[in-house]
């Protein structure tokens, strides 16, 4: 058997893209503020989660933190002294925003910052609604590893949320729209009371159809969010590990 | 942007793990385990119409370290056509992108737990044997297993015995096809810890070297390749293994460790132990087939190379194996003496 044999699935799998950690570091000032901005779509709503739970900030001022964040990660270049060897990218975030937060506290004012603009709309409003929905133990407060799963459960919802858009998007390009909406009513509702027969019937559609669109819906959906994932990783090896940590592969 | 509750993460999580099977002969039927590397079902071929065992894994790609690990494990089997080793129906990539492969789908048990069925020493001597053949054709064909351990032999229902999970396998020399040797890197794998029941409390455990990787199951794995001292890894490696098993076979423990009650250990079969798990390579059986000997003739009452007796343990062994005559024999002098007596009264 050839090696091609195992490239049948290739075509829809296109080789590994520039990271956004390998373009956060170009030399091209263009290329480096599209990587953050991309960086920025991923993380903010994880680092203003984390800056409300972690810090207490009130909402403006977390918000004005977040911002500054990923500019202070432009400005100081912070992501070229990111190792994948030693820490996970999430992990380096995280440490990179106790330490910003903390110097701001220190220096007492906001810094002014230099005259780099986030091209990046950020819904504030709405990621306080999903603080407000979200459920934390506050007694877990402040031990280490509660806040490193805080801030790795909210990574992954953002990147899940993503890739949910992507398909949304996908299936209102395709008139798939029935197809995601299968997909929203039965996985993303998470309804114990909702079944195939019962989506079937509302959507007076074979069980069979309803089978296939939400197999359709979930193969797409896993391929957005590992393309998503992969542009976030600079190495093979660090997607494979963080694939496997987003969709909990080693924990079950 | 829709906000994911907790539950719909975990929802989006399980549907993502499931395979895509489409354009493929295999339709899926349920999900039987999770290993270091990836998932294995049940599936039905559809063309053949019978179940096979699916593996596949997690993440997509065919030129990653597991892909090719996979793809290696899958052409280690394709080369080792030997009833004691499971076969590899298929290989190839899904329409997902992750590589899997199939192979015969085995009803029974793990070795640990089929052996709480098997309370005769002999009876799990000659399961230990049938292990022994398997490796012994690995080896004969330039494969080491490098995993040997009871949760990696399977004993089917009729007693068939098949060693399974190659895909630590390390490939000596030419006699495997060639695919299977283009694809053995002695490289560096990352894996994270897995937590394995064997036995109660063994651990399978990954580390990474300066110059090798050390993977395998502690108790079970030689302490050469517990060094990571791959490059020097030979068929001593697979013998400490294999030794480790006989122990646990008769012991219930990999390790030298008190023997259940009730029951004692014969001074061969704990030599042909300590000679299979010694720790320098140079004292243990020089081959599988010699430590299978050593068993063999254990099994038939003879002495075992691995133990000088005593002349007491010569006439203990030499009274058992020809216990049946020896009684015979007294009981006919006995007769006589009597018979002798009543007449000369």
């Amino acid at each position: 058997m050839s090696e091609e044999d195992f490239q049948h699935g290739g075509d829809r799998f296109p080789p590994t893209r520039r990271s956004v950690i390998e373009a956060v570091r170009s030399i091209d000032a263009e290329e480096r503020q599209r990587a953050l901005e991309a960086l920025c779509v991923a993380y903010w709503k994880p680092v203003y989660k984390y800056v409300r739970w972690r810090w207490h900030r009130p909402a403006d001022v977390a918000q004005d933190l977040t911002q500054g964040f990923f500019m202070e990660l432009l400005e100081r270049e912070l992501l070229e002294k990111f190792d994948t060897k030693k820490s996970r990218l999430r992990t380096y975030l995280r440490v990179c925003v106790d330490s910003f937060v903390s110097n701001e506290d220190k220096a007492g004012r906001r810094q002014k910052r230099g005259g780099n603009v986030l091209h990046v709309a950020l819904d504030f409003a709405g990621a306080e609604e999903e603080l407000g929905a979200t459920v934390m133990d506050p007694a877990l407060i402040p031990s280490p590893e509660s806040l490193e799963e805080f801030f790795e459960k909210e990574w992954v919802r953002s990147l899940f949320a993503l890739a949910v858009e992507d398909l949304r998007e996908m299936c209102v390009a395709r008139e798939r729209e029935r197809t995601f909406h299968l997909f929203e009513a039965y996985d993303l509702e998470g309804s114990e009371k909702i079944s195939y027969q019962q989506l079937s019937k509302e959507y007076g559609i074979s069980m069979t159809d309803v089978t296939n669109a939400l197999a359709w819906a979930r193969r797409e959906f896993r391929r957005i969010a590992l393309e998503r994932l992969r542009e976030l990783c600079s190495t093979e090896e660090e997607f494979q590990r963080e694939a496997r940590a987003a969709f909990g592969w080693d924990a079950k | 942007m829709k906000f994911l509750s907790d539950k719909a993460l975990e929802r989006l999580r399980d549907g993502a793990e499931t395979p895509d099977l489409a354009g493929t002969r295999y339709r899926l039927l349920e999900r039987l385990a999770r290993g270091g590397m990836g998932v294995v079902y049940a599936a039905e071929d559809g063309k053949l119409r019978r179940r096979v065992a699916l593996k596949v894994l997690d993440v997509p790609g065919t030129d990653g370290d597991l892909a090719n690990r996979l793809i290696r494990e899958a052409r280690v089997l394709a080369a080792l056509e030997h009833p004691g080793i499971v076969p590899v129906h298929d290989v190839g990539t899904l329409a997902d992108g992750r590589v899997f492969y199939t192979m015969k789908f085995v009803e029974g048990n793990r070795l640990d737990k089929y052996i709480e069925t098997v309370a005769s020493f002999p009876d799990r001597l000659r399961i230990f044997l049938r292990i022994c053949d398997a490796v012994a054709f690995a080896h004969a064909r330039g494969v080491l297993h490098r995993d040997l351990k009871p949760a990696n032999i399977m004993v089917g229902p009729f007693g068939e015995v098949l060693v399974m999970d190659w895909g630590l396998a390390k490939i000596l020399r030419g006699e495997v096809s060639s695919g299977a040797r283009e694809a053995d890197p002695e490289a560096t794998v990352f894996e994270k810890p897995k937590q394995t029941n064997i036995a109660g409390d063994a651990t399978e455990i990954s580390v990474v070297t300066g110059h090798g990787t050390v993977m395998g199951t502690p108790g079970y794995m030689s302490p050469e390749q517990a060094r990571g001292d791959v490059e020097h890894l030979d068929a001593s490696s697979d013998i400490y293994s294999l030794g480790a098993l006989l122990r646990f076979l008769l012991t219930g423990h990999p390790e030298i460790a008190p023997v259940p009650s009730g029951r004692r250990l014969d001074k061969s079969l704990a030599a042909i132990c300590a000679k299979s798990t010694a720790a320098a390579p140079a004292e243990r059986y020089p081959s599988v087939q010699q430590l299978a000997l050593d068993v063999s003739r254990y099994l038939d009452g003879l002495a075992v190379g691995a133990h000088r007796e005593s002349a007491l343990e010569k006439a203990g062994r030499f009274y058992r194996r020809y216990r049946f005559f020896i009684l015979l024999i007294a009981a006919y002098l006995v007769m006589r003496v009597a018979i002798l007596l009543f007449i000369h009264r």
